[in-house]
């Protein structure tokens, strides 16, 4: 097939899934949050409130495009684009399958450090909007938002090193390769726990979802540095927050849940997308929980907590591994 | 024309506008924007050249980094426009300072060029520019100045924390 057909139809596959996969994980997330808190939830649209991502949709589409005064007009507008552009294209270098035809971009070698890269990037959407709003609580927002990313990268770029060095590669397919020993002891969460409960945090933090989310804390900030955004625009945040959830779901799964492995995956290679999928799901679902559990961080501790424990630790894990490694420890070779 | 080619004038494009807007901007926040393309437009070049890692590295460590601190501070001060007049009156020297510096640079650079017109353009060798072949290079070629860059960066780090430091 012309390579270029190929991509285009990849991308388009991958860009209709993220976003039905956002549409319907607003839903998946109001339903297990009120059942969590013992209620109903929405089930006015539809079947079990199904089609309330299609109604909030409608909805936002028909509200009126209000532009706030003295806003910079660019920037503002610039602000939602910049903040999904990255989420997207996270899903470029993620294996989604066995076959090489489960992948956007197949196998590039530096696919973790792209991974590094898009979120970094990820972060200017919310300190842009914070800026141009011309609001003091988004301003606010935003100034939380850059130095909490900036500080939560660090640990998660170790616990990413430490998954690199396991398996001798920074491309995700040799990563997921790696873990596949046959069983699913091979997954790198048994030998790598600290490096996976500091991804877990880390990813939670860059998110700015609960209980890190003192950027849109609303109690503080009204709703931080969407403030001043309202229709689409709002839908374009909301749209970055929940693929950005997906996506860090699915580097958990590829870096420590062994990708998309699972039985008799040789034999059927769409049972390898299934098994990824259901992995995925699974985090998301840990993600609900966990903000339906924990209150929200307090700034300072947000703080000390990201560069007096999750920097150090990661550090001492980054030390350990590469000492286990050279020394030849069996399950670290 | 190659697609390479082609690619690579789109991007030198963009990459010097952007440099150029830079410059000129008026507004911190505009000018840090600017570079920031700059470095994405820098990135894509390296890619061009068969180094993907170079690229990566790029933009995670200049765009995704020391770029949100810029943007920080900026915000943090509320120093984001420039006054009608940037120069002030103990400054004087700088213009001509800058105006020399940049004619002596230019003449360097027009120099280079025109010397080199006559010769074959250097042909970059299809190496493997992935993590691995680089931290080997880096270890085992240029062992000596990778160690005297990593202590230039720690002695620069423990000055940052004593100025910071609370009396």
């Amino acid at each position: 097939m012309n390579p270029i057909l190929e991509a285009l139809i990849k991308s388009v596959a991958v860009l209709a899934v993220a976003l039905a996969g956002f549409a319907y994980m607003t839903w998946v997330e109001r339903k297990f949050i009120s059942r969590l808190q013992a209620r109903i939830g929405p089930n006015r649209a539809g079947p079990f409130g199904l089609l309330q991502p299609v109604a909030d949709g409608i909805k936002l589409i028909f509200k009126e495009s209000i532009t706030p005064a003295n806003v910079d007009v660019l920037v503002y507008f610039l602000a939602p684009i910049v903040a999904v552009v990255p989420a997207l294209v996270l899903f470029a270098v993620i294996p989604f399958g066995s076959d090489p035809a489960f992948q956007l971009a197949s196998n590039i070698n530096v696919g973790a450090l792209y991974v590094m890269a898009v979120l970094g990037v990820g972060i200017y959407g919310m300190i842009l909007a914070g800026w141009s709003s011309n609001n003091k609580y988004a301003l606010l927002g935003g100034l939380r938002a850059s130095a909490q990313v900036i500080s939560y990268e660090l640990g998660l770029g170790l616990a990413v090193l430490s998954v690199i060095m396991m398996a001798s590669s920074a491309s995700l397919n040799d990563i997921v390769a790696y873990q596949q020993p046959g069983n699913i002891l091979g997954w790198l969460i048994f030998r790598q726990p600290i490096a996976a409960v500091i991804f877990a945090i880390t990813a939670l933090a860059e998110l700015a979802r609960a209980p890190f989310d003192l950027v849109e804390a609303e109690q503080e900030l009204t709703a931080g540095f969407m403030t001043e955004y309202g229709g689409m625009k709002f839908a374009l945040f909301y749209m970055s927050e929940y693929v950005k959830m997906i996506g860090m779901s699915a580097l958990f799964v590829t870096f420590f849940l062994g990708g998309w492995s699972g039985p008799f995956v040789n034999e059927a290679p769409a049972l390898s997308l299934v098994y990824f999928a259901i992995k995925v799901l699974a985090c998301l679902l840990v993600m609900v929980w966990v903000r339906a559990t924990l209150p929200r961080f307090r700034y300072d501790k947000l703080m000390g907590f990201g560069w007096k424990v999750l920097l150090p630790l990661g550090l001492l894990n980054v030390v350990v591994t590469a000492l286990l490694i050279v020394a030849g420890v069996p399950g670290y070779k | 024309m190659s697609p390479d080619l082609l690619l690579f004038l789109i991007i030198a494009l963009v990459a010097v506008a952007a440099a150029l807007g830079m410059l000129f901007s008026r507004s911190a926040l505009y000018a840090a924007l600017f570079l920031i393309m700059n470095f994405g437009a820098v990135a894509v070049l390296y890619l061009l050249l068969n180094a993907p890692f170079l690229a990566v590295v790029q933009v995670s460590v200049y765009a995704g980094a020391i770029m949100v601190l810029f943007l920080f501070v900026i915000m943090l001060l509320g120093a984001e426009r420039l006054g009608r007049d940037p120069e002030p009156a103990t400054m004087r020297w700088q213009r001509p300072l800058a105006i020399v510096l940049a004619v002596v640079l230019i003449v360097q650079a027009v120099y280079v060029f025109a010397a080199r017109a006559g010769a074959a353009p250097a042909v970059a060798e299809a190496v493997d520019a992935g993590p691995l072949n680089i931290g080997k290079t880096l270890i085992n070629s240029y062992l000596l100045p990778f160690e005297v860059i990593a202590i230039v960066l720690l002695a620069a780090m423990i000055g940052a924390v004593v100025l910071t430091r609370d009396k």
